[in-house]
């Protein structure tokens, strides 16, 4: 267990779908830390690309009542990450300082064995570099220092115009990421499979009002006088220290 | 999961070698022990030896194919403290290693007798290099069934009988293609071979049998449900965030029809087990070896069926989100 644990918070009650934090990952990473992500026949009938994140979107419900759900999805960074112990070279690893699930493509061989023991459907192969590859939880942008400190954030995170991501350490309990998974009731995904993960999301909330005939209609004014109320004596005490004055 | 033809021929042709080196080290035991009635040349244990060794030979040279950085394979040896494939990379070359000096030895007739027991019978460098190489050969089993028996998240394989049933159908080809080498050869051991062939591919059936018996009474862990954390009876995945393919949707699905899979898995147990057997009986009746080398040939066909629908019939919970192109 680590002290520290980064991960993201993302926020299913705000996420509009737009796949801005799609684009914005593989923009940033394809020439970063763990890039390229290349893409193979990009403009034919059957594309196929390396992706670090994805928005999926799903319906729930029979037909009126429905809702739809968009889904990002990239690795958890999980706390007991079943991917890492079976790689067979060390590739992949779980740092000691931040808890963040990476891969050393310069010691992968591609066996693609740390795929089949994830859960979560979210390493990705690159095939023309013939590695593994995956979200870094932008190692290199979170420590960089000639970034000025509120830019020190994954690409994915800055992008979302709805601020549905939120990234931090959920193990400080004044994070931000920490506060929204304590008062929005964060959960994990698949928590059968004993995976931790380190990523959260914020579930759907119905924001709904209950508003009664009489909270429509003016019922304090009950000698139906519409005038300006005398005004007190510069002396009396008013009810907010401000009106009237 | 997709079939990878690598993989495929690496864990049936292993199998085969291992088998066979076992079946090698069993015969020469059967003579120790004064079960036989004579005992065999060191060239009919080195010739079967240099059989082994090219099914082993050849099914490392497929698995090169399944690595993208093969220059990098060296690595794989670190990490055999957690992960079995690690230690399927180092015990192969072990036996491989072991039984070149196994053969080495019985082709130089090289028997200084090392312990003698008090029933008269001795241990001879020979008989303890066997051991030894029979010995790895089953680790080296266990450890390639345990690197498909480990993934919790494909139920179909994490189940003690993945490992059960990699030994025993490599023990059965290995029996087989001694029985076939055997018979070939004119050797007192092929009797003893096709019959411990029989039992052994019969065994095999039976444990392939109750596998998919269990398999086909699967519950499963996670559900739609788990997958997005959203409480609700009907989801149904929209897109999956994509129109094409990805790593994803290639690796974790297969092109076959539920039926196509259906029809490999009797074809499987047909010609990996059933005909295999038949045929080794005819070679043990008949002592032809061309019947005893059909049946090498046939159930080498039906093992590469049963490894296909094996991995076909390997549902990983990560299919919950590929479900939707669009
Ligand atoms: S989400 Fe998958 S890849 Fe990421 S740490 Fe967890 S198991 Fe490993
Ligand atoms: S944290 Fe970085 S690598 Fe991970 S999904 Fe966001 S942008 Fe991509
Ligand atoms: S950018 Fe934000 S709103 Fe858009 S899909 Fe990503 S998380 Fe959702």
């Amino acid at each position: 267990m680590n002290d520290k644990q980064y991960a993201l918070v993302i926020d299913l009650n705000v996420c509009v779908g737009c796949h801005a934090c799609v684009t914005s990952c593989k923009e940033w990473n394809t020439s970063g830390f763990a890039g390229p992500l290349p893409d193979t026949n990009p403009y034919g009938a059957e594309p196929s690309g390396v992706f670090f994140n994805r928005v999926q979107t799903f319906e729930c419900g029979t037909f009126p009542a429905t809702e739809t759900i968009h889904f990002p999805k990239s690795c958890l960074h999980c706390e007991e990450p079943p991917c890492v112990p079976v790689c067979p070279t060390g590739a992949s690893y779980k740092r000691e300082a931040d808890g963040i699930v990476l891969v050393d493509t310069d010691k992968c061989v591609g066996c693609k064995y740390c795929s089949w023991s994830c859960p979560y459907g979210v390493r990705e192969f690159d095939e023309v570099m013939g590695v593994m590859k995956k979200c870094t939880l932008c190692v290199d942008r979170i420590y960089d220092l000639s970034l000025p400190p509120e830019r020190r954030k994954p690409a994915c995170v800055l992008a979302c115009p709805s601020g549905a991501r939120i990234f931090g350490d959920i193990k400080d309990p004044t994070s931000a990421a920490s506060v929204a998974i304590f008062e929005s009731s964060g959960y994990q995904l698949m928590p059968e499979w004993g995976t931790s993960p380190s990523n959260h999301y914020l579930p759907r909330r119905k924001a709904k009002i209950l508003l009664h005939e009489d909270e429509l209609v003016r019922a304090d004014n009950a000698l139906k006088i519409e005038a300006d109320l005398a005004k007190p004596a510069f002396s009396a005490p008013s009810i907010d220290d401000m009106s009237s004055w | 999961m997709r079939p990878a033809f690598s993989v495929l021929f690496l864990t049936t042709l292993i199998g085969a070698g291992q088998g066979l080196l076992v079946a090698l080290v069993a015969g020469q035991w059967y003579f120790v022990i004064g079960a036989g009635p004579a005992a065999e040349s060191g060239r009919f244990y080195a010739l079967g030896v240099v059989a082994a060794l090219a099914f082993l030979g050849l099914g490392l040279f497929a698995s090169f194919f399944h690595l993208a950085k093969p220059q990098r394979a060296w690595r794989t040896i670190s990490q055999w403290r957690t992960s079995w494939l690690s230690r399927e990379v180092i015990l192969l070359p072990a036996v491989v290693g072991l039984a070149m000096i196994y053969g080495g030895v019985h082709f130089l007739e090289w028997k200084p007798v090392l312990l003698t027991f008090t029933n008269q019978k001795s241990l001879d460098l020979s008989m303890a290099l066997g051991f030894l190489v029979a010995g790895a050969a089953l680790l080296l089993f266990v450890a390639t069934g345990m690197i498909y028996a480990c993934v919790r998240f494909m139920p179909q394989w994490s189940s003690a009988w993945t490992v059960v049933n990699y030994t025993l159908t490599g023990l059965s080809s290995g029996f087989i293609a001694a029985t076939a080498f055997a018979t070939w050869a004119k050797s007192p051991l092929a009797g003893f071979f096709a019959a411990a062939a029989l039992v052994l591919t019969l065994t095999a059936l039976v444990g392939k049998a109750v596998h998919l018996w269990r398999n086909g009474r699967i519950k499963p862990t996670s559900s739609m449900r788990t997958a997005i954390g959203v409480n609700h009876r009907n989801i149904r995945q929209m897109t999956q965030g994509f129109m094409g393919h990805s790593f994803n949707t290639r690796e974790f699905f297969h092109p076959g029809s539920p039926e196509a899979v259906k029809g490999v898995v009797a074809l499987g147990l047909a010609f990996g087990f059933a005909i295999p057997a038949g045929l080794v009986v005819a070679a043990w009746v008949v002592g032809e070896w061309q019947i005893a080398v059909a049946a090498v040939a046939i159930q080498y066909a039906g093992l590469l069926a049963e490894r296909w629908a094996f991995f076909a019939q390997g549902h990983h919970v990560q299919n919950l989100y590929y479900q939707t192109r669009g």
